[in-house]
Parts: structure tokens; C-alpha cells; sequence
């Protein structure tokens, strides 16, 4: 059918035409890469209707001969809705900053920026569809680079160290992630998500070489998590999403580190199977270090006097979160994943715009004592804060809340009271950071007039309502959403 | 109690902590490392802490050297459990490979058969490999081409850094160089053209082409070089290259994932025109390749074409 040939379109237009927008003038290249993305959301949306309607996944072979000699993506109902949120969220982050990126990124690097830009759009939507591991580690690899890029094209100081940092933390994380696979091919000589479990479960049940399939995961496991900054591995997080102009913030925070936590909640249920998975006892350790990263990821939070840093941090406890539910290592548990990493990207990548409006207002500095009364001088952004901080913190109504529900549930459903104790404390902490900054934005303050600013920014404010249009869906949506994310993880 | 009270309001107020605690943020260590001159003033007042902080350093070294001696005692007794490479015993069913050597010819009519493989096997793979490279020189073109904060000064030291970095007049140099040059960009092409036939490929072909195009930047110098290949040129012929490649490559997916009949026929093998698409992939790849390699030169060299 034609519409199958859409996942081959995802990956190979923001690919091919990446290499355009570098040698367009910075306005043409600007287009060209909004309009790819427009393009891929429209054929991503098309493609999960047809996968619900059709109730069945499929795979695409790449060339005439299919896997597991030749590359193969693979789409259900979960991978479709995932590029969905992908590009949309790319699509929305790029519109909402677009005029900050002008002031940050200087001229002569602009066109190099969207070049950037599309090609991430084109390996998160590779790493998204992929059905073959190796397929997912080059992806990684260009995600990886533009991650870095996207820290320093801005001027601002303290971003080249910011990037390094991300380089070392992140090389370092993609060595360990091909080692890992490397081990797993040596163990089982495949390299397709299915195969690959198929033999891992005879290895496992001959016993002969568990100690390499144990090091393999693991490997695989602390070098996704270096990746996407869970908790020991998370100092490079802060300088990297404070310090980048808005649009690379939202772009690395809700895009970048959840397209490796899929990545890796696919490699685990789909490759390496969730029995391996909890009998190799390295869900024990993820659940210790998840629930490690939400309580101190918070706290850090707190601490902060700089309000960007505090959103930074925020990410920290939220990638807890997810990664909590992935220990649990049950279908609905990375059900409740896949749904949190969704109401967290919807929230980050709109928090770290409405922060940045609400700072340029209050003259530009991002101490809480500046942030005054902000509020009033930028409403939309205000309210963008609101929403985007209350879904944080899982008020009902917003997807934060859902998410946290979900989580909730599938621990209770296998008795882990810990991760239920972890939830506890930190939602009484995200109150705390969060609420003191909602005060404070809507504090009056008597050194600065609090006269209402009615400049119109047509990107900022269509993107931002769009934002919170997309997190009160997610809220009162739930249940559907939760219900296509798990009718595709039951065809894996 | 009030205390406590006061001290939450002022912490609502105003964002000061209620621990009191001073810890110096990341951004600030960031600041040390970055320009040591600004934060004089502060280690003046405050070597104590300085002081701590040398001893903090003293034990994160030796923790990471230690750390990383662990990590090589781990992975290489971790050899010692995998499967003896190429033994009977082991799961590795080599069933992917036989398919390789046993229908790579018929299928591709390519007589290498690593070619095929990497071109039309598992063709996706390596047009990502290639896109890593694109993005690797956008990453070297972001990062060196710099800002133009003050255009005068800018200009004055680049001319200045373009004078003391011309080659010397040498005339043996110039005339090794021309033989040289010619033979290097002969065997490039070679390599790449023959990719399907025999050892070689884009890949190994464009790395020499690369290394002729930075041998003559070094010979001839850079306003030579800037003749026939200035920045305009090497960012028109790497997006061409890449923007083919990916549209055969796309032709390839669609016409193979729909059971259509390619118009690329696998020809005679052994000769150039054999292996369907391939030899234009290599001569793309090839100019990726050899234009990735010259432009991070030419960046590193000064900072700008």
C-alpha cells in the first residue's frame, strides 16, 4: 500500500535535504527545514491513523532483500505515535524560539543551524522506526553531533565548555552502548530487534555465556543512561540546557535524551526481552539510581538561583521518572514510560520559551528576584510557565498528572513501594521549586512597572498555544493516548 | 519558628536559599576554567575554599584512574566469556554472511562483495555513516568559522595568519607536488570507480582524493587552492553529493519495498558499469568523503576558507 512507504519518507526527506538548507541563505534555509518538518508531521500523522484503523504493525525492508540480511523498519501503533510527538514537538520548538535563534545564533551560522535541525529531525525519526540495533547506534551517533552543535551555535558565553562537557559525557556513553552491542552480536550474531531475541532467550536458557549477556546489558544500559543524563551521569545536563539559546534547550531536553530512552525501552522489550531484562538484575539498579535521581535531581532544583538552571534540573527528576518506570519491567510499566516522556517533552520544550519571554521582559537577567512580577508584562508566557509547571508537578487536567498516574499504577501493580515513596517526596519537592517561581512571576513588584506588554510575537504566541493545547490534551486525552501507546507495545 | 517562617519568605522573595548553603554552581566552576583572570579577586579572598577544591581534584583523579583501570580488568575478563570466535559451539549462525558470499554476485552483480553490503545490503546504515560525516564538518563549521564580532580586526588577523601560512617558494616542492598530485588524484579516482570490482570503494577512494586536495593546499598554498576549490564550491559539491545520494538511495527503498523493477540493471560483472546503482553511490560517497576531509583541514588550518 502507498501509505507504507511513508517511513522510508520520515527518515530519507529531512536526510536528503539536510545537505540544502546548509548552502540556502539563512531565510530560505529556515523554510525549507520548517517545511520538511511540516511535511514529515503530516505523513507521520497519516501513518498512525492508518496503523489504528489497520489495528496492525508492519515493516519496511530497505532495498529488495528484506532483514535480517538487508536494513528494516518497523512500524505499530506506539513507534508511529512517538514520531508524531517527535516532529511535532521539533516543529513547535523550532517556531516558538525562531526569532530568539536570530538574535543568538550569528548570521554567517544560521543556515549551518537548520542544517542541524534536519538532520536531527531526520535520525530521531530513524532511531524512532528502526527494527535493526546497529541502524539505531549510526543514528545515535548523528543525533549525538547536532546535540553538540545545537549547545554552541549560540554566542552566549559558556556554552563551548557546556558542549564539551555533553561531548565527553556523550562520546563516552555512545563507546559503552557499541560495546554493549557488540558483546550482544558476538553472543548471538544478529543484529534485527527480533532475532536478536529469539537467540538472546536461548543463551539465556543455556546459561553458558550469561555472565557476557549480563555485561552486554549492562553496558548497554549505563551507556543509554550517560546518553539521556540519569542521575550519576547528569552533570553535564544543567550548563548544557541553561546556556543554549531556547530553541536548542527545548530541542535537547524533550527530543534529544527521549529518543535514546526509547531507543532503549525498544532494545529491552523488543531485543533483549523483559524476562533477560529482570532476571539479569539490572532493573534493580536502574530502579535504585531512578529513584536517586528524582529526590536529588529535585533538591538540585531547589537550590537553584537561576531559573533556567532550576528547569535544567527539573529534567533531571523527570528523566527519574521514566526511568523508574522502565525497572519495572512490565508492558504497562514502559507504557507509562513512553506516556511520561511525552507529558514531560510537551511541558520542557515549552517551559524553556515561556522562561526565556519571561526573562527577556524582566531585562534579560534569569535570577528569581528579576522574574517579578514578569507575569503581567508577558501573559501568554505566563501562562505558559503555569501550565507547563503545573503539568510538572501532575496537577489533573495536564499530562504530567496522567503520567504520573500510569506510574503509579503499574508499581503498585507489582509492589514496589519504594518507587511509590520516590513519587511521594518528589512531587512535594516539584511543588516547592515550581510553586516559589509561579509566586514569583506573579508577584508585584514595586521597582518595575507592571504595565501589560501587548507586543504580538505571531511564532512565539501561535507555537506556545499550541503547546498548551498539546499538554491539556495529553492531560484529558489520557486514556486514549495510553491505549494506542499500549495496543503497539502488544504487537512488539 | 518566626526565624523559619522569615527565612521561607525570603526564599519565596527573593530566591535565597534557606539552607544558606554557598556551594559554587557548576556555572561558576565554568567560569574558573574558562578565563582564570576574572575569578582572581575571588580566590584572593577565599583560598580556603580553593584549597578544598585542589584536594577535591587530587581525588577525583585518582578515583578516575582507578575507575578506569576497573573498567579495563572488567571488559577484558569480559573477552573471556564471549564465544570463541569462529567456533562450531557457538550460537553465531553464520546464515547472514553465507547469504552474503553465496547470492552477493547473483543479486548485485557486484564481484566485491563488501561492496554490495555496505551499498545495497545494508545501504541505510551507511547513508547515515555518510550523513555523520556531513554533520561532523557542519559540527568543525559552527564551532571555527568565527563570529564576525569586530570585521576589522577579524580581517587583519586573518590576512595576517594567511601570510605566515603560505607554503615557501620551493621550487623542488612544487615540482614533486605536480607529479604527485597527478598520480594521487588518478589512484583516488581509480578507487573509487572500481569499487564494485575490486578492494576499495568511496570511502577509501575519497580519504585519497582528500589527502591529493590537502597536499596541494600545502604545496601550492592556500590563494592557489582557493582557485578551484573555495568554500562556495565545496559546500555545492557535498550538498549535490549528498542530495543524489539520497534521492538513489530513496529510489532504491521504494523500488525495493514495492517489488519494482529497478532501472538500474546489474550489468557485466567485473566491469565498471556492473552493480546497479553502486558506482554512482561511490563516486558520491567518494566526494562526501574527500570534501569532509579537505574542508576540516582547511578549518583547522585557519579557521575559515
Amino acid at each position: 500500500m502507498l501509505w507504507q512507504n511513508i517511513p522510508i519518507l520520515l527518515v530519507l526527506l529531512p536526510l536528503g535535504l539536510s545537505s540544502l538548507t546548509a548552502v540556502l541563505k539563512p531565510k530560505a534555509s529556515r523554510a525549507l527545514m520548517l517545511g520538511v518538518n511540516t511535511v514529515c508531521l503530516c505523513l507521520s500523522a497519516i501513518m498512525l491513523c492508518e496503523v489504528i484503523i489497520n489495528g496492525e504493525a508492519f515493516t519496511v525492508k530497505m532495498g529488495e532483500v528484506g532483514a535480517p540480511f538487508g536494513n528494516e523498519l518497523f512500524v505499530s501503533h506506539t513507534e508511529a505515535f512517538v514520531a508524531v510527538g517527535f516532529d511535532l514537538i521539533m516543529l513547535l520548538s523550532l517556531t516558538a524560539s525562531g526569532r530568539k535563534v536570530k538574535q543568538d545564533v550569528a548570521p554567517n551560522r544560521t543556515s549551518l543551524f537548520y542544517t542541524v535541525c534536519s538532520l536531527m529531525l531526520a535520525a530521531l525519526n530513524a532511531i524512532t522506526l528502526t527494527n535493526d540495533i546497529f541502524s539505531g547506534y549510526v543514528f545515535l551517533e548523528i543525533s549525538t553531533i547536532a546535540a553538540a552543535a545545537l549547545i554552541f551555535v549560540s554566542n552566549a558565553r559558556g556554552t563551548l565548555m557546556a558542549s564539551m562537557r555533553y561531548m565527553i559525557m556523550n562520546l563516552l556513553g555512545s563507546g559503552m552502548f557499541l560495546f554493549g552491542l557488540a558483546i550482544l552480536y558476538s553472543l548471538t550474531g544478529e543484529l534485527l530487534f527480533p532475532s536478536m531475541k529469539d537467540k538472546l532467550a536461548l543463551v539465556e536458557a543455556e546459561g553458558k555465556y550469561s555472565g557476557a549477556l549480563f555485561m552486554g546489558l549492562t553496558l548497554i544500559t549505563v551507556g543509554l543512561s550517560m546518553k539521556s543524563a540519569l542521575f550519576p551521569f547528569h552533570t553535564w545536563l544543567p550548563n548544557a540546557y541553561s546556556l543554549s539559546t531556547p530553541a536548542s534547550s527545548s530541542i535537547l531536553s524533550s527530543l534529544v535524551s527521549k529518543a535514546y530512552i526509547f531507543l532503549y525501552i525498544k532494545i529491552i522489550s523488543k531485543s533483549v526481552g523483559l524476562d533477560v531484562f529482570m532476571q539479569s538484575g539490572t532493573a534493580n539498579v536502574l530502579l535504585a539510581y531512578s529513584a536517586l535521581a528524582i529526590v536529588i535531581g529535585s533538591i538540585d532544583a531547589i537550590q537553584q538561583h537561576n531559573v533556567r538552571r532550576m528547569i535544567s534540573y527539573s529534567s533531571v527528576a523527570q528523566i527519574g521518572y521514566i526511568f523508574l518506570a522502565i525497572s519495572f519491567g512490565t508492558d504497562r510499566a514502559m507504557g507509562a514510560a513512553i506516556f511520561q516522556i511525552f507529558a514531560h517533552s510537551a511541558a520542557k520544550a515549552m517551559l524553556f520559551p515561556a522562561v526565556d519571554r519571561l526573562v527577556e521582559v524582566s531585562g534579560g537577567n534569569e535570577n528569581f528576584r528579576d522574574l517579578r512580577g514578569s507575569g503581567y508584562r508577558a501573559p501568554l508566557a505566563g501562562i505558559a510557565f503555569t501550565v507547563g509547571a503545573f503539568s510538572i508537578v501532575g496537577i489533573p487536567l495536564l499530562g504530567g498528572f496522567s503520567a504520573k498516574v500510569y506510574i503509579a499504577s503499574a508499581a503498585s501493580g507489582i509492589r514496589q513501594y519504594v518507587a511509590l515513596l520516590a513519587l511521594a517526596v518528589s512531587t512535594v519537592l516539584n511543588v516547592i521549586y515550581f510553586m516559589r517561581t509561579f509566586v514569583t512571576i506573579y508577584r508585584k513588584s514595586d521597582r518595575q512597572s507592571n504595565e501589560l506588554s501587548f507586543r504580538f510575537l505571531p511564532g512565539f504566541s501561535v507555537a506556545i498555544t499550541a503547546f498548551i493545547l498539546l499538554n491539556l490534551c495529553l492531560g484529558l486525552g489520557a486514556g486514549r493516548v495510553m491505549k494506542v501507546i499500549s495496543d503497539g507495545i502488544s504487537l512488539w | 519558628m518566626r526565624s523559619i517562617i522569615k527565612k521561607i519568605k525570603g526564599f519565596i522573595d527573593n530566591g535565597v536559599d534557606p539552607l544558606g548553603d554557598e556551594m559554587l554552581s557548576d556555572l561558576e566552576y565554568t567560569k574558573v576554567t574558562e578565563n582564570e583572570v576574572e575569578i582572581a579577586p575571588k580566590l584572593r579572598r577565599e583560598p580556603e575554599r580553593i584549597k578544598n577544591r585542589k584536594l577535591a581534584n587530587a581525588l577525583y583523579t585518582v578515583s578516575a584512574i582507578a575507575l578506569c583501570f576497573a573498567m579495563i580488568v572488567i571488559l577484558t575478563w569480559n573477552v573471556n566469556g564471549l564465544p570463541f570466535f569462529g567456533g562450531a559451539d557457538t550460537l553465531v549462525d553464520s546464515e547472514v554472511g553465507r547469504f552474503y558470499i553465496e547470492n552477493g554476485l547473483k543479486d548485485t552483480g557486484a564481484t566485491n562483495i563488501i561492496t554490495p553490503i555496505i551499498l545495497s545490503y545494508r545501504g541505510f546504515d551507511t547513508l547515515g555513516e555518510s550523513h555523520v560525516l556531513f554533520i561532523a564538518m557542519c559540527a568543525v563549521l559552527i564551532l571555527l568559522r568565527s563570529a564576525p564580532v569586530n570585521p576589522e580586526n577579524h580581517l587583519q588577523a586573518y590576512d595576517a595568519a594567511m601570510e605566515s601560512d603560505e607554503p615557501w617558494e620551493d621550487d623542488i616542492l612544487k615540482a614533486f607536488g605536480r607529479v604527485l598530485m597527478v598520480l594521487i588524484f588518478v589512484f583516488g579516482l581509480y578507487i573509487i570507480l572500481n569499487g564494485n570490482t575490486s578492494p576499495g570503494g568511496g570511502f577509501s577512494g575519497g580519504a585519497v582524493l582528500g589527502a591529493g586536495f590537502i597536499l596541494y593546499l600545502n604545496v601550492f598554498g592556500h590563494s592557489a587552492a582557493v582557485k578551484f576549490l573555495n568554500f562556495k564550491t565545496m559546500q555545492s559539491v557535498t550538498a549535490a553529493a549528498l542530495v543524489s545520494y539520497s534521492i538513489f538511495k530513496g529510489y532504491h527503498f521504494i523500488t525495493g519495498f514495492n517489488e519494482i523493477e529497478s532501472i538500474f540493471g546489474n550489468g557485466t560483472p567485473g566491469t565498471i558499469f556492473s552493480g546497479g546503482m553502486m558506482l554512482y553511490l561511490n563516486i558520491f560517497v567518494g566526494a562526501v568523503v574527500s570534501m569532509t576531509m579537505y574542508s576540516l583541514f582547511v578549518m583547522f588550518r585557519k579557521g575559515d576558507f
